[in-house]
């Protein structure tokens, strides 16, 4: 996870939420504690989620949001097609079982959506690999192999190469490293996060 | 034990109660208020009720622009006593924990409304009724649906001069209300909870049902409904109380999950060192069940129960409207939340989720959870505190 200054969105949240237009539907796949939908209710949008852990889904509801707990593996068939606007996957595509499946799904809901993931190629996850000869623990991928939650890990090429495949388009995309916005080049190994705008044309 | 003057059969008064000019304004009886309908109710069998009496009790205070009211719905055997003690039993309110001031339905900021079901035995309308004919309805009181129990509601709400609900909220068949509301009234609620509930009743449910309603209609004493007076003045006594306890045992066992009543009681004797060989309660687990079935007569209608597990068992809300569940919400913009329990076996997470994915896929606000709690289907009305979290931060 990104540092979070109180008060203030996870950076690659707050791309998103800032690229919303006020008065879109969005559905928030993996919303967490629903930190980016009260974001995105509040400056008018009309946000729906979709979570897996009953106790954030309750943190959700307790702050009037409207969440449905479930597995985005197997409940995402169940809405209907380009039902909402955005489709938001933040910090969930690698812990899901079948993500191209997932990310086909995402563009059956919505025309857009949004991705967000920690990318494994980071220069800092390549050192710790080449040097240590473990799997890196680090900052965005915090939790030990045997127990993370992110079962599909990819790098920013993987998930290129995955849409070019798909026939899916990147319209935009925007890369952090320690909370912050980094550059363009070279981003498979000097970001540690990315964002990306996807379509079908 | 007090009663209201309505559930007392075979007195002057009661009689004379019942035959007095309906007006559409509560009186007070010593249960509580109760609203007589001038008209009519039409019914879902097709036959119409007259002279409905509604027992009702509220909570709080209705502000100004009485757009505060929450109704309450109870489950098969609750009451309006939501918040109140029992009239009978004595016992505090069967919600207390949800309900009242600064708990998560806060009466310092909502008038919290509840009634007593149609068809029921503590006030409202029901088989122990005085019917036209001067005597108890008995089994001529007619079959009533859920839908039928929230024509009154409706009612009572209109006889409030209450234009539209901030909520309605249910657990179990309180929640079958609710969604019944949202259905057939739903312009009239800005938001459903439904908790432990389901859309129909399933097979085995049905079943379930069927056993206690044998159980009830095999007592001797149940003579055809027609026990009322037998045991003097209190409707409850003289009846069919051993089928009625039996009912009610069974139906208790389906309320509990396996994991709560191993830990409750394992295979602990009661009272005693050994196995008697004989067929006394030797086990708590039997102890328990006996008292629940006994006191259970103390404070419940056998007829009562007949009629409401029947409109239970005649629960399908996507059948009321055209086959589809997702069709049964059209007229509402209400906001919904689905709470199931991962232990209820008597209405499954697998019934709430069915509810939840139409309400979604058709558009509407929806959210859907599954708590973690280790009593089964009674866990609604047990401690938990993200329950606690969710009403408050839904109802707000």
């Amino acid at each position: 996870m990104s540092p979070v200054t109180p008060g203030q969105l996870r950076p690659d949240l707050a791309v998103i939420a800032e690229h919303v237009e006020p008065g879109a539907r969005v559905l928030d796949i993996g919303c967490g504690d629903g930190e980016l939908m009260a974001a995105l209710t509040a400056k008018g949008c009309d946000a729906r989620g979709l979570e897996i852990d009953p106790t954030n889904v309750a943190a959700c509801v307790g702050r009037g949001l409207s969440v449905m707990q479930g597995d985005a593996d197997t409940d995402l068939a169940f809405y209907p097609d380009r039902s909402v606007d955005y489709a938001v996957l933040s910090q969930t595509l690698q812990t899901t079982r079948r993500p191209d499946l997932i990310l086909e799904n995402l563009l059956r809901i919505a025309p857009r959506g949004f991705v967000s993931f920690p990318n494994f190629a980071h220069w800092r996850v390549r050192a710790s690999l080449m040097f240590g000869g473990q799997m890196p623990v680090t900052k965005l991928i915090p939790v030990a192999w045997y127990e993370t939650p992110n079962i599909h890990h990819l790098t920013i090429a993987d998930f290129r190469a995955l849409l070019a495949e798909r026939g899916i388009r990147a319209e935009r995309s925007w890369y952090f490293t320690g909370g912050q916005p980094s550059r363009q080049r070279f981003a498979n190994l000097t970001a540690e996060h990315a964002v990306f705008l996807v379509t079908r044309d | 034990m007090i009663f209201t003057a309505l559930t007392i059969v075979d007195s002057d008064a009661a009689w004379s109660q019942s035959r007095r000019p309906m007006a559409p304004t509560p009186e007070n009886t010593p249960a509580g208020p109760v609203l007589k309908l001038a008209q009519p109710l039409p019914l879902d069998s097709g036959r119409s009720l007259a002279g409905v009496e509604i027992a009702y009790e509220t909570y709080g205070t209705l502000n100004a622009d009485k757009s505060n009211a929450i109704m309450i719905c109870h489950a098969l055997t609750g009451d309006q006593h939501v918040a109140s003690p029992h009239p009978i039993t004595g016992k505090p309110g069967w919600w207390i924990r949800m309900v009242g001031p600064g708990k998560p339905i806060d009466t310092d900021r909502f008038f919290v409304i509840c009634s007593n079901v149609i068809g029921s035995c503590m006030g409202s309308s029901g088989p122990a009724s005085m019917a036209e004919s001067g005597a108890p309805y008995g089994m001529s009181f007619p079959v009533i649906t859920i839908r039928d129990m929230v024509r009154a509601q409706v009612a009572l709400v209109d006889a409030l001069g209450i234009g539209r609900l901030h909520a309605v909220v249910g657990g179990s068949m309180g929640g079958m209300q609710a969604l019944s509301w949202a259905a057939n009234f739903g312009d009239r609620i800005d938001a459903a909870l439904i908790i432990a509930s389901t859309s129909r009743h399933s097979a085995q449910n049905i079943a379930f049902h069927e056993v206690g309603r044998q159980a009830i209609m095999a007592d001797p004493k149940w003579n055809g409904g027609d026990y009322y007076g037998e045991g003097g003045e209190d409707p409850r006594k003289g009846g069919p109380e051993s089928g009625l306890a039996v009912a009610r045992m069974a139906a208790h066992i389906t309320y509990l999950s396996e994991q709560g009543l191993t830990e409750k009681f394992g295979r602990r004797l009661q009272d005693r060192d050994a196995k008697t060989f004989g067929f006394d309660a030797d086990f708590q687990v039997e102890s328990y069940l006996r008292y629940q079935g006994l006191s259970f007569t103390d404070r419940f209608d056998a007829n009562s129960y007949l009629y409401i597990t029947r409109a239970m068992d005649y629960f399908d809300l996507a059948e009321e409207h055209g086959g589809k569940l997702a069709d049964a919400f059209r007229g509402t913009k209400a906001r919904f939340c689905l709470v199931s329990f991962d232990t209820d076996w008597l209405y499954p997470t697998s019934e709430s989720r069915t509810i939840a994915h139409a309400l979604n896929a058709a558009g509407h606000p929806v959210s859907f959870m599954e708590l973690s709690a280790p009593f089964g289907h009674d866990s609604f009305l047990l401690d938990n505190d993200d329950l606690d979290r969710v009403v408050k931060g839904f109802i707000r």
